[in-house]
């Protein structure tokens, strides 16, 4: 009898690919880049015997470029990279933003910025999966701290590309990308997966593109018989392109506001020791690892530390730093960067408690120690 | 511990084991079988590597760690067990093993033992791979039953296990000999270090 939890010790790739896989990715296309390729180099083995599609193209632009192709006829898709195929891939996952299309763009992190250290660590990309394509567009982007949640995370990330018809990133890390753990791979047919709204009206009334603000309108795949049109131009409710103020503020408005008015559906963090906490670290992917060590350790010798980890980290999960805030809770934030979600924690602190930074940018993980000292240096 | 293990275990819950030596010797997959036998003990694993640019040759080490609870820093920091199969791999990294910690080294590669608190068992690895199993592509397989038998980190069912699905079909029977082999080698060793001390 098949065992609904199977435990294996998967690489943190792998477990991105595999998860993929079981939310329903059939089409994968992309550039090989360390330390991303294991992603890559599982889809070529596994999607042909499921039917799908592996393509390496000649370049990341050509990836995304297919990735958004192959989302349009309907195929749930994917492509992986780090940072310099990530900076390149820019201009079109803002026209899949603009064509509200959905697919999985996953980014693990190297040293940048350029070509960097291909084999290092960093989370230097954060702000980048933001803002890196031009002009206000919705976000998702989601950041496991294990393999395991790699599982997890991927398959959310699949699912809430459908749901909001818009390109999610799943941004990992070369130290969770190439850490292998144990993985509580369940039955993939036990998965709760979701599916992109689809049109079910007559024809002549098909809005791709309409709705109120927080709508997300149906998308027919292409050869379902539906009108299509697709133009990165700002366009009607139809598709058509328009110079009109009126469409182009609804479209906009309607594109980030689709995401940020279901903020609860997506947001998502963890909360550990924060009943007593004193003081707290807000960290997320490979540097909460040593964060949570520094925590532990700091519980032991009589400072009561607490944790926030984000799991999404846009949209930003505000609530939980306001709560700390609101608690009066001085904050660390250790990052592999030179301060980017401190900004937002700053934002939220507003002044209201002490928020310090803590730095490391040399391709080496936190240990637990240095993030202990600057917790007991004070704020 | 999990009562999943029968070995008496006189290791840090988690253990921090650090398997070194030059690329080509196959440390990784070996690192990689090690976890996996520990998952399937029931226990909770990290497994690391990492290797200089030449695919053979440079320096090459993979970490595991193994514990009952969930494990938060991914880096071993205080080695309890070491292999060390080449010289350099050696001095590099004795000085970062606990006082307590256990020494495996192979005895034609190592020649100098740097000074160290932890119990050192000096065994012919390679030699063993090369003349008793008939290949020395296996020594990596040969050390890790030597390490295991010596430290007795996950059950012989699970090593062996492990084995198999991570190595070719047609190679298992050569490298469950190799296993065997090691276990014979660290067991011996130690009843002659036993002998001399008595």
């Amino acid at each position: 009898m098949r065992k609904p939890i199977e435990i294996r010790l998967m690489q943190g790739n792998e477990a991105c690919a595999q998860a993929a896989l079981d939310a329903g990715v059939r089409f994968f296309a992309g550039y090989p880049i360390t330390p991303s390729t294991e992603i890559a180099e599982w889809m070529a083995r596994e999607l042909p015997a499921l039917g799908g599609k592996f393509i390496q193209m000649e370049d990341e632009i050509a990836s995304i470029s297919a990735v958004i192709g192959a989302s349009l006829t309907g195929a749930k898709a994917m492509t992986a990279t780090s940072g310099p195929g990530f900076s390149l891939m820019q201009e079109n996952i803002g026209y899949a933003c603009m064509i509200e299309i959905p697919c999985l763009i996953v980014n693990v992190q190297r040293g940048g910025p350029s070509t960097g250290r291909p084999t290092a660590p960093a989370q230097g990309d954060v702000m980048q999966s933001r803002w890196g394509t031009h002009g206000d567009h919705p976000a998702i982007v989601i950041t496991p701290w294990s393999v395991d949640e790699t599982y997890y995370l991927t398959v959310k990330a699949v699912n809430l590309a459908e749901r909001f018809r818009t390109p999610v990133i799943l941004l990992l890390d070369e130290v969770i990308a190439h850490l292998r753990e144990d993985v509580r791979k369940p039955d993939p047919r036990k998965l709760k997966l979701l599916e992109r709204p689809r049109p079910s009206r007559d024809r002549n009334r098909f809005r791709p593109f309409g709705g109120a603000l927080d709508e997300v309108p149906p998308i027919a795949d292409i050869g379902m018989g539906y009108r299509c049109n697709y133009t990165g131009l700002v366009h009607d409710e139809a598709g058509h392109p328009s110079n009109s103020p009126e469409v182009t503020d609804q479209l906009i408005r309607r594109l980030v506001g689709k995401v940020e008015a279901r903020r609860e559906e997506i947001v998502h963090w963890e909360e550990t020791f924060m009943e007593d906490a004193q003081v707290v670290v807000l960290a997320y992917g490979c540097s909460a690892r040593s964060a949570m060590r520094a925590v532990k350790t700091a519980r032991t010798q009589g400072l009561r530390a607490g944790m926030i980890r984000p799991t999404t980290l846009w949209p930003f999960p505000d609530k939980a730093v306001e709560k700390a805030a609101a608690m009066g809770l001085p904050v660390l934030v250790p990052e592999m960067n030179l301060g980017q979600i401190v900004l937002e924690v700053e934002r939220l602190a507003a002044g209201r408690v002490p928020v310090k930074r803590l730095s490391r940018v040399d391709g080496q993980l936190f240990t637990p120690d240095e993030i202990l000292a600057a917790l007991k240096e004070g704020f | 511990m999990p009562a999943s293990s029968n070995q008496a275990l006189k290791w840090p819950d988690p253990v921090q084991i650090r398997l070194s030596g030059s690329g080509g010797q196959g440390l990784i997959l070996a690192g990689i079988i090690l976890a996996a036998a520990a998952i399937r003990d029931g226990y909770h694993v990290i497994q690391t590597q990492s290797y200089g640019p030449e695919a053979r040759g440079g320096a090459s080490v993979a970490e595991v760690i193994i514990g009952s609870d969930p494990i938060d820093y991914p880096h071993v920091e205080k080695a309890d067990i070491l292999l060390a199969l080449t010289q350099q791999a050696c001095d590099k990294f004795l000085p970062g093993v606990s006082e307590k910690g256990l020494v495996v080294l192979d005895l034609q590669l190592v020649e100098t033992v740097p000074e160290t608190g932890a119990a050192v068992l000096r065994l012919p690895i390679v030699q063993t791979a090369r003349s008793e199993v008939g290949r020395e592509m296996v020594a990596n397989i040969v050390a890790l039953g030597a390490l295991n038998s010596a430290a007795g980190l996950v059950t012989w069912t699970s090593l062996e296990e492990a084995v198999g699905e991570r190595v070719p079909a047609e190679f298992f029977e050569l490298n469950k000999r190799a296993l065997e082999a090691g276990r014979i080698l660290a067991t011996r060793e130690q009843k002659k270090n036993r002998g001399e001390q008595a």
